[in-house]
C-alpha cells in the first residue's frame, strides 16, 4: 500500500474520523480523555489511534508521564493539494468556459 | 487565557541540510511561504517574517532561542502589534530527523492563545506551509496557492 492508500484508508472508517473531530482544534488529549467521548472500548480506541498514526494524521507526544496525541493536518492538506484543488480548478474553468459560450451566442 | 499546543509533522524527501537553508533563507522561503524570514539566526537575535504582498510588511516577530544546524530552531512567535508583551508571544521549535533519504521535519507551535485572530492563522497556516515547502522542494514547485508573482 502506498502512503496515500494507508490515508484514505485511515479516513474510510467513522469511528476514526470522529476520533480526528474530538482533536480537531483542541488540545492534546490523553487517551483516557479520548475514551470518555467515545462509545468504545480502550482497546478500540486503542487500535484506532495507531491505525491514524501510522497514516501521520495522529502525532504522539510524551508530557512527563502522559502520552499525549495531536491532529497532524499536514496530510489531509497534501490530499487537498493533490486531489481536490485540481478538480476545483477545472470547476472554475468550466464556469469561465460556459460563461464565454453562453456571451457567444449574444455575439453571434 | 488558555495556551495550547499544536504539533504539525511532514516527510519530506531532501536532506536536512537543505531544509534548513529553506526554513532561514528569505530567497527560499518566499517561495514557499508567501513571505520573507528574516534574521542573522544569532541566539538572542530578532527575526521577523515579512510579506511579499502589502509591501513587505511584517507579518511575525520574535526571537531566536535556539539554533542547532541542521536539527533544531527554537523562534518566539508574536503579532508584530503585541511587540514587547511578552504574555502574548509563543513558541515554535522545528525539529528534523533523518529518516534515510527523508526528513521528518515536525514544528510544535506552543504557549498559543487559542482564541486570537493570532492562533486562526497559525493553525490554518502550517499545513499549507509544511505542504508548500514539501512540494517545493521534492518538486521544484511551492503550492499554487502560495506561489507569487
Amino acid at each position: 500500500m502506498t502512503d496515500t492508500d494507508v490515508l484514505f484508508k485511515a479516513l474510510a472508517d467513522p469511528s476514526r474520523r470522529k476520533l480526528l473531530d474530538l482533536l480537531h482544534g483542541s488540545d492534546a488529549q490523553t487517551l483516557g480523555e479520548l475514551c470518555t467521548h467515545l462509545d468504545m472500548t480502550r482497546q478500540a480506541v486503542t487500535q484506532h489511534l495507531a491505525v491514524l498514526e501510522a497514516a501521520g494524521l495522529v502525532v504522539t507526544r510524551w508530557r512527563g508521564r502522559e502520552k499525549l496525541h495531536f491532529l497532524n493536518p499536514t496530510p489531509l492538506q497534501e490530499i487537498y493539494d493533490r486531489w481536490l484543488a485540481k478538480f476545483e480548478r477545472s470547476r472554475v474553468k468550466a464556469l469561465r468556459d460556459l460563461k464565454r459560450r453562453l456571451e457567444g451566442t449574444h455575439d453571434g | 487565557m488558555a495556551k495550547s499546543t499544536f504539533v504539525y509533522v511532514v516527510y519530506i524527501r531532501a536532506t536536512p541540510e537543505r531544509i534548513w537553508i529553506a526554513l532561514l533563507d528569505g530567497e527560499f522561503t518566499r517561495q514557499y511561504w508567501a513571505g520573507e524570514n528574516v534574521s542573522d539566526w544569532k541566539i538572542g537575535s530578532a527575526w521577523e517574517h515579512r510579506r511579499t504582498e502589502a509591501m513587505g510588511s511584517v507579518a511575525v516577530i520574535g526571537e531566536v532561542m535556539e539554533a542547532v544546524a541542521p536539527i533544531r530552531l527554537v523562534l518566539t512567535w508574536a503579532d508584530p502589534a503585541d511587540r514587547g508583551n511578552r504574555s502574548h508571544y509563543s513558541r515554535v521549535a522545528f525539529d528534523l530527523k533523518a529518516l534515510g533519504d527523508m526528513v521528518e521535519l515536525s514544528v510544535t507551535h506552543s504557549d498559543l492563545e487559542g482564541t486570537t485572530a493570532m492562533a486562526a492563522k497559525v493553525i490554518q497556516g502550517w499545513p499549507r506551509v509544511l505542504s508548500s515547502l514539501k512540494s517545493l522542494l521534492e518538486t521544484g514547485r511551492a503550492l499554487e496557492t502560495w506561489a507569487c508573482s
